[in-house]
Formats: structure tokens, sequence, C-alpha cells
């Protein structure tokens, strides 16, 4: 079962590797890498088992889990090859780095210069963020008929935020709707780039940085490189707007606006874009020469953490220890549940925070009753205890992660902020990682760890860390079936 | 078609089950581990909260469905959340109501409150279990065009005459004009032809008059006749329904129940029956009532397990002359007691309540015209029984069946032409204005649909 479904998971990234190798036939370029890595990606379904379905079809808990982080795992692998055929990435582990920094929708790279990457590659580096940022099962759910129901605990692995809600009954059309809203969007998007002179290759490139919150750029100096205050602006909305719930968009579409506007998430997710932007705009007043720029260069940056796109237009490296402070704040915040942004998801600090006003004022009146609300609704003491649970295992492996990175030697910032960026699924950190810099310097290992840490972030740390569970791949005793 | 589900209880979960793979569903229900559980199996969209409430039934997108179902233990939610629906423009709401009392005002409810069907389970599962006990040799009888026709299914017994022999030369050595059509046989489904050979074991489904599958009985040497005494333990809703239709069959029956409490007031209600306060697994009782000439025993208590070793007691003890009927709820006892043929007639509240359901959706999913008049699911919901009347502009009016091109897995079990049964054969025709009852494997929206 689980095999079969990988295999159908494997077969669609080879119909979606077909879009690249088209753009290498347009520019001239060799689709060989393309080719050989649909060859291989093909042979390993079939390998696995897509050609029949099996008889039970039925997903359970465990089943959802192990196909979603096995499903991510094989992807960037298979993801990998067209970067090391066509020489763009020679080390196979450099070009798993980048590909999982891809369908994780971080944006770290290890490229000390893109500029020189062949076009197709360009294309498929960030063809990888769009895919990645509403989720491969997703996408495979929205065009597979499921015709038995268990989709559910593979939607729940894959897509961010602390409860997952269907839009209509039925998983198939859910999920159709929401690539819809996706791809509506960053259509739009590339309208508007080209209407600012873009050309049509940089518009896709960073329309799909922006809709998946991804961050790969055809740029040396990312966004920074056309010093557009158009560009800067629009793509900073944008990636605000891939920051929210995409649940909202619906109910905006099915006009029932009151819902979509009364949304306690995204109230508090814009306060805190509104309170950062301040904050950093006085803070680097002095910096920049009018405030008019300084506000537009504190937006950008504060979309582009808080939506954890990471595309850059200024070095804030060299910003003031406050901004750098209020930016790295931002990252472990995150975008909205439901949307295509990493993080901690604004939806589960709202919880935080309004949990522990409760249980001190707990410590005052002890038997007091005290009830958590969210979205206007009671939140069951069981949410409560599992967003708290994320967060214990979130501090565990970020402290892991951070410790063993420490043995890079490298300063404590970036150690830091590279951990933070990669788990987060932003990209740029501070200091060497920094909006300027890159991963390049890093070793083998520590590119694994980090990819690991990509992966955790991206789909909400179960599914990689149950993966690792005995529990999971210990049978408990099978017996065969008798025939009587 | 969009449909909502307003409690997420044993019935709510059953028609989930039978209709989340054609239809949208949304199920509703306040215990929000409940509604986890639900779509977790199931391909639905859940919503926690009050059904009868405006705010939830919105949320539940209630404006855009077309029928509401409403089955949660409370009849007052049921009504008030058929209502609201009603007024948020649902054209089609089901409720589940229990209550005897708001039985009786149903009229009202239909014609001004707009409900389109109300169904109390109690009720219909009594209804079922004197349909059995009409017909003793049977496991279950549904009926067509007004009892006309009956639908029986039967299980052939180890040594049966009919091990080991073809339909067609069945046909010929019998004089009752019956049809088999459909033979489950190890849960393998088929609509038989011709050159089938049954196998003792098999579950036959034969479709006739009531007299022809008397005369077909009593050729197997099975026959039983209608039950006269029917002995019935548990005092509970379903035994009040039940002995009152046995009464006015002309039945007697006797009813065993434990609370002395509870037998006084079936006593004080069914001035007909022999109402005893006992222990109804307790064999000596049950031979001083004289279970020994009892027809039939219904185990009707409210735990399920009580009504299973009951019912096989007596089954093992007394089955040569008695019929036995045990009632139970939970969804997984029913299959393992069915699969293990332990028990002869296995009846359930929930299930006949979500059949009754399932049906009227089948009949709403037909377009206008030529409806669906009864519908009738045999073995787990595999085979489809339904009756349509035959439009005046039909295709087919006036062609021999034989010359029609009919589909595959589906078989013509009888026509009623004014008010006469004819089990149909090659050289008959379908008129206008006919009843026709098809069964078949597929699913039929309506009658033109039986042509390939």
């Amino acid at each position: 079962m689980i095999g079969f479904f990988l295999g159908r998971i494997l077969m669609t990234e080879a119909a979606l590797l077909a879009l690249p190798m088209l753009v290498a036939a347009l520019y001239g370029e060799s689709v060989l890498p393309f080719a050989a890595a649909i060859a291989a990606l093909a042979a390993a379904a079939l390998l696995l088992g897509a050609r029949k379905k099996p008889q039970r079809t039925a997903m359970y808990a465990k089943e959802g889990f192990v196909v979603v982080a096995l499903a991510w795992i094989f992807m960037s692998a298979f993801g990998a090859l067209p970067f090391v055929i066509s020489g763009d990435i020679p080390n196979f582990i450099d070009a798993f780095f980048e590909t999982v920094s891809g369908f994780t929708t971080t944006g770290a790279s290890i490229l000390t210069a893109v500029e020189p990457l062949s076009r197709s590659g360009l294309f498929w580096r960030s063809f990888t963020h769009w895919v990645g940022g509403m989720g491969v099962l997703v996408f495979v759910m929205a065009i597979l008929p499921m015709n038995d129901g268990h989709g559910m605990h593979l939607m729940r692995a894959e897509v961010p935020g602390p409860s997952v809600g269907k839009l209509v009954s039925r998983m198939g059309d859910t999920a159709k709707i929401l690539y819809g809203i996706y791809f509506a969007l960053t259509v739009l998007l590339i309208v508007l780039l080209l209407a600012g002179g873009m050309s049509l290759f940089d518009s896709c490139i960073h329309a799909f940085g922006t809709a998946g919150t991804g961050g790969f750029s055809s740029r040396n100096l990312s966004v920074g490189a056309y010093n557009s205050a158009y560009f800067d602006i629009l793509l900073g909305v944008f990636m605000l707007i891939f920051g929210v719930n995409f649940n909202l968009y619906y109910f905006i579409l099915i006009k029932r606006f009151r819902e979509a506007f009364r949304s306690e998430e995204l109230k508090a997710y814009l306060c805190i874009v509104a309170a950062a932007v301040v904050i950093i705009t006085v803070n680097i007043a002095h910096m920049y020469d009018s405030v008019a720029t300084s506000l537009r260069h504190a937006f950008f940056q504060v979309s582009t953490i808080i939506s954890t796109t990471g595309y850059a237009t200024v070095d804030f490296n060299l910003w003031p220890t406050l901004s750098k402070t209020v930016l790295v704040l931002l990252m472990f915040v995150g975008g909205c549940a439901g949307s295509t942004g990493g993080g901690m998801k604004v939806a589960r600090f709202v919880i935080f925070a309004k949990a522990s006003y409760h249980d001190m004022r707990k410590m005052l009146h002890p038997n007091a009753v005290s009830i958590v609300r969210f979205e206007g609704k009671v939140l069951p003491e069981k949410a409560v205890r599992s967003v708290h649970f994320y967060l214990t295992m979130y501090v565990f492996v970020f402290a892991g992660s951070a410790l063993l990175l420490s043995m890079e030697g490298v300063d404590p910032v970036t150690t830091f902020t590279s951990v933070a960026a990669c788990i987060n699924n932003i990209g740029p950190g501070l200091e060497l990682v920094g909006p300027m810099g890159n991963y390049a310097a890093f070793s083998p290992a520590a590119k694994l760890l980090l990819s690991f840490d990509m992966l955790v972030g991206r789909l909400e740390i179960f599914p990689m860390l149950l993966l690792f569970s005995p529990s999971v791949w210990i049978r408990r005793g099978h017996r065969r079936h008798k025939k009587t | 078609m969009e449909i909502i589900i307003i409690g997420a209880g044993k019935v709510g979960m059953e028609l989930t089950k039978q209709l989340a793979a054609d239809h949208n569903v949304t199920v509703v229900d306040q215990n929000a581990q409940l509604v986890q559980n639900i779509i977790n199996i199931y391909d639905v969209m859940g919503v926690c909260g009050n059904g009868a409430g405006y705010e939830v039934q919105m949320e539940a997108q209630v404006d855009k469905a077309e029928l509401l179902i409403a089955t949660t233990s409370s009849d007052e939610i049921n009504i008030l959340a058929c209502l609201v629906a009603k007024k948020l423009g649902v054209k089609h709401t089901i409720a589940r109501i229990r209550n005897p009392e708001y039985e009786k005002q149903l009229r009202f409810m239909r014609e001004e409150m707009g409900l389109s069907m109300s169904i109390n389970p109690e009720k219909a599962a009594a209804h079922e279990i004197a349909r059995v006990l009409r017909f003793p040799a049977a496991m279950k009888v549904e009926t067509f065009s007004k009892g006309r026709l009956e639908l029986i299914e039967y299980r052939l017994p180890e040594a049966s005459v009919l091990d080991g022999v073809k339909l067609l030369d069945l046909y010929k050595s019998i004089h009752a004009r019956v049809l088999i059509c459909a033979v489950d046989r190890k849960g393998e489904t088929t609509i038989p032809s011709g050159d089938f050979v049954l196998r003792a074991g098999d579950k036959i489904y034969l479709t006739a008059a009531p007299e022809q599958l008397a005369k077909f009985f009593r050729h197997l040497g099975v026959f039983r006749d209608k039950a006269s005494t029917v002995m019935i333990v548990g005092a509970s809703k379903i035994c009040y329904y039940l002995a009152s239709e046995l009464l006015a069959m002309g039945m007697s029956v006797k009813v065993i129940d434990q609370n002395e409490q509870r037998c006084v007031e079936m006593g004080e209600r069914l001035p007909g029956a022999l109402v005893i306060v006992g222990d109804g697994t307790d064999s000596e009782l049950l031979m001083e009532e004289g279970i020994e000439e009892t027809d039939a025993f219904v185990a009707i208590t409210g735990i399920d397990e009580a009504n299973i070793l009951m019912g096989m007691r007596v089954a093992r003890e007394y089955g040569d002359g008695c019929k036995v009927v045990a009632k139970i709820n939970r969804r997984s006892l029913v299959e393992l007691v069915s699969a293990e043929s332990m028990i002869d007639s296995v009846v359930s509240a929930a299930t006949v309540t979500t059949e009754l359901i399932v049906q009227y959706v089948r009949a709403m999913e037909s377009a206008s015209g030529a409806k669906i008049k009864t519908l009738h699911r045999l073995v787990d919901g595999a085979v489809e029984a339904l009756e349509f009347s035959v439009p005046a502009d039909a295709p087919f009016i006036g062609i021999t069946l034989k010359d029609l091109k009919l589909k595959s897995g589906l078989l013509l079990a009888g026509i009623v032409r004014g008010g006469r049964i004819i089990i149909p054969s090659g050289s008959d025709a379908l008129q206008a204005k006919d009843d026709v009852i098809v069964v078949t494997t597929g699913t039929l929206q309506e009658v033109g649909d039986i042509l390939e």
C-alpha cells in the first residue's frame, strides 16, 4: 500500500519534470538531465508497484505519516538528479540540499552564484518551490481519484497548521479548490510582474518563489538586483498574501466575507507585521536617506521573513541589533496555518499566548473554570495540549540540531540562525548565511542535517520523527491469512 | 447530491458509509471525537456543534444541500434541525422520531412543518420482525407492490433437496412459479442464469406471489405455517410495536422480562398479551412457559450479547419447530452472527433505519417521470431490487423480453399487471402501466436504464 502510493507520487513528479524539460528545449539546452530523471522516476515507481492497485487502499494514521515522510525524501533525492547530470551542481549532497530546500520552500542555497546556472536548471529549482508550497500529496489527491476515504491522514500530515479542515466534503474537491486558488494567484502575480517590465522567465521564477514562499531567485542579489520600488512592494504584498490561510480565500470566493475577515489568526498576523515594520523603520531610519525608503525596505524584509520566503532587497546583516532580533523572532512565528509558509504558525502562537494567560490566571484562582477560545470556538484541552506538545518537540529538534551543527566550528550566530532559517523554511539567516551569503561553507554532514531540519519544519515535525521511531517499522506478529 | 447528516451515532455512521461513495456528505455532531472518527474513515466533511442551530447549519452549508437527515438520539433536536433546514431552503428533510406521541402528529408535521419523512426505528424493526414471523421459513422477507409480490432470503441447509440442482431443471420440476433472482455464495453475489447450479450453504433470494412461495417451500419440505404462538424476551419499545402488530394478526403473544415495572406497563398497554416476569435465559422458565410448543422466539432485550446467546440456545435445542429472531444493534456483532449462520434471522433497528433512508435517497436520485416505487437492498447492498412503473412512452413496450437487449447483471424478477403477478419468461412483454421489479448488481436510476 505504501509502495503503491509512493509510486504514484513519483510518477506525478516525473510528469512535473516535463515542464523544465520543455523549458530546456525552448532555450536550446540539453533535455538529457530531465529525460534521465524522468526515466529514473518511472523505473522507481514501477519497482515500488505503482502499476497495479492493491486490494486494500485504506490509509491509517501510521501509513499516512510514513507515506508523507518517505514521499518527501524520495522526491528530493530524485529531484536532485537533473542538477547532478547537467553539471549545474555536480555534488549529489549539494544537489540534494538544494532540492530539499526547493521542495520545502526554504530557499537556502549552497550556490555562491546562481546566474551561471542553466535556464532549465533555474526553472526546475524554482518550480520545486511552487510544487512544495501547497504540497505534493495534496496535488496527487487533486488529480487522482481516491475511491475510499482515509485520505485525511495524508492531508493532515502534509498541510501546515494545528488543525486541518476540509472546505467541501470531498477530499479531492478540497484539493482542487486549494490548487485552483493557488494557481490563479500565481498567474496574477506573473502578469503583474510582467507589467512591471520583468522578463517572462524571471517573472515565472519569482512568482514560483513567492507563491511557495520559497525564495529562490534567478539573480545573485535576489530581488535587490532590480532595485525597483514597484517589485519590492508587489512581491512584499504577495508574500504576505501567500502567508495567509487559503481557506480564507475560499470563504471570499463563496462570498462569506464576514467569516474571512473575522479570522483571529489573520488579525494577529497583520498586527505582528505592522508592529515589526514600525519598529524596524524607526530603527533603521538613520541608515537610509528618506523614511519612505526605510519603510519600503523594512516592509519587504518583514514580509519576506514572516511569510518564510527569504527574498532579500538589502543586506539586513548590516542592520542594527534590534532590527536583526525582530527579524529572527519573526522567523519562528511564520505564516498562518493552511498557507504555503513555514515556521511555527501564527495560529499556534495565538493559542500559546491564550493558554499561558489562562494558566497564569489559574495560579491565582485555582478553581476557576478557564476556557481557551480560538476563532470564536472553545478549544478542547486536547487541542491545547497537542499545540504544547508540538512546541516541546520543536524545541528539542532545534536544540539537538544546533548542538550538532556547532561541531562545524562556525560562530554561534551563524549556527543558531542557520538552524532557525532551515527549520522554519526561510532560507537566509545572519552572518555567514545572511541574505548575501550562502550555505556552501558547511560540510556534507551539516548539509544533510540541515536538509533533515528543512523537512522536519515543512512537515511539521511529526512525520519525520515518526519515521525514525521503531514502532512504525516493527511488525506486530503478522500471520498469513489462512484459507478455509 | 449534497447531503447533511446530523448525528454521528450508529445510524449516522452507517448512512455515511452507504452514501459517501456517491454523494457529498457532511456530518454534524456535538461530540468532536465521533466527528473525528468519521472523517478519518470516510471522505466526508465534519462539523462539530449542535445540528439544530442556525450557526452550525450555516457552517455545514445546509443552504446548499438537497437533503438533511437528522438522526440524533433526541427527537426534539431532530425535528428542530429539520425545521431550521427547511427554512434555509433544503427540499428534503428526514427525521428519526421515536416518541409515539410525536408519531401521532406525523401528518401535521409533514404538512405544516414540511418534514419529508420520519422514521421510528423501533417500529420499523418491529415491522420487519413481524414480516419474518409471517413466513418463518425465510430469513428475511421484503414486499413489493403492496405485498402482492414477496422477495425472500433463504439459506439452503446442508443436504437440501436443492443441492446440486440446475435452475432450469428446478423450474421444470416444481409447479410453483418462483424466480431465484440472486445467489450469495460465500460473499460472492451472482445474478444466476438458467444453468446455474445451486449448492448447500447458498443464500438465495426468490421472488414470487405469497401463495406460490408457500407452494415452493412445501415442495422443499421445509414449509412452516405462519407462526401462531410467539415468545418475546425483553419488554422494550420494539416489543410493544411488535406485540401489537402480532396480536392484530391474531397470533398469541407471550412477553418475558425481568423488570417487574416494565412488565406491568407492558401488560397495561397490551391487554391481549401474556406478560411474565422472569429471566429469559432461564431454561426452566422457558420450559414452563412452553417453549417447546412455541412457533417463534424473539430475543429483543437491550443487550446484544444476551439476545445472541438466548437465540443460539433456543435455535440449538428447539430449532426444528421454533423460528428464532434476535435483535442486534452493534454492526460488528451482526456481521459475526450472520457469517457464522448461528441464528436464522437477525434484526437491527439501526440497519432497518439506514435501509429506509437509503431507499429514500435512491428514489430521490432518479429523474422525475419513472420514479423508483420500492427499493430493497440485498446482500448488504451488493444487489438492489427495484420496483418501477412503466411509463407509456417507454421504448421497450410490447417487445418480448427475449428480443430485448438488457444490461448484464440484471434480471426482471416480476411484473405486476393489474394486480396479477407474472413471473416473466422470454415470451412475455412489458406493457404500459405495468409495475416491473428489477434485480441488479449495478445501479439504476430509472426504468429506461435496463436497456443496454
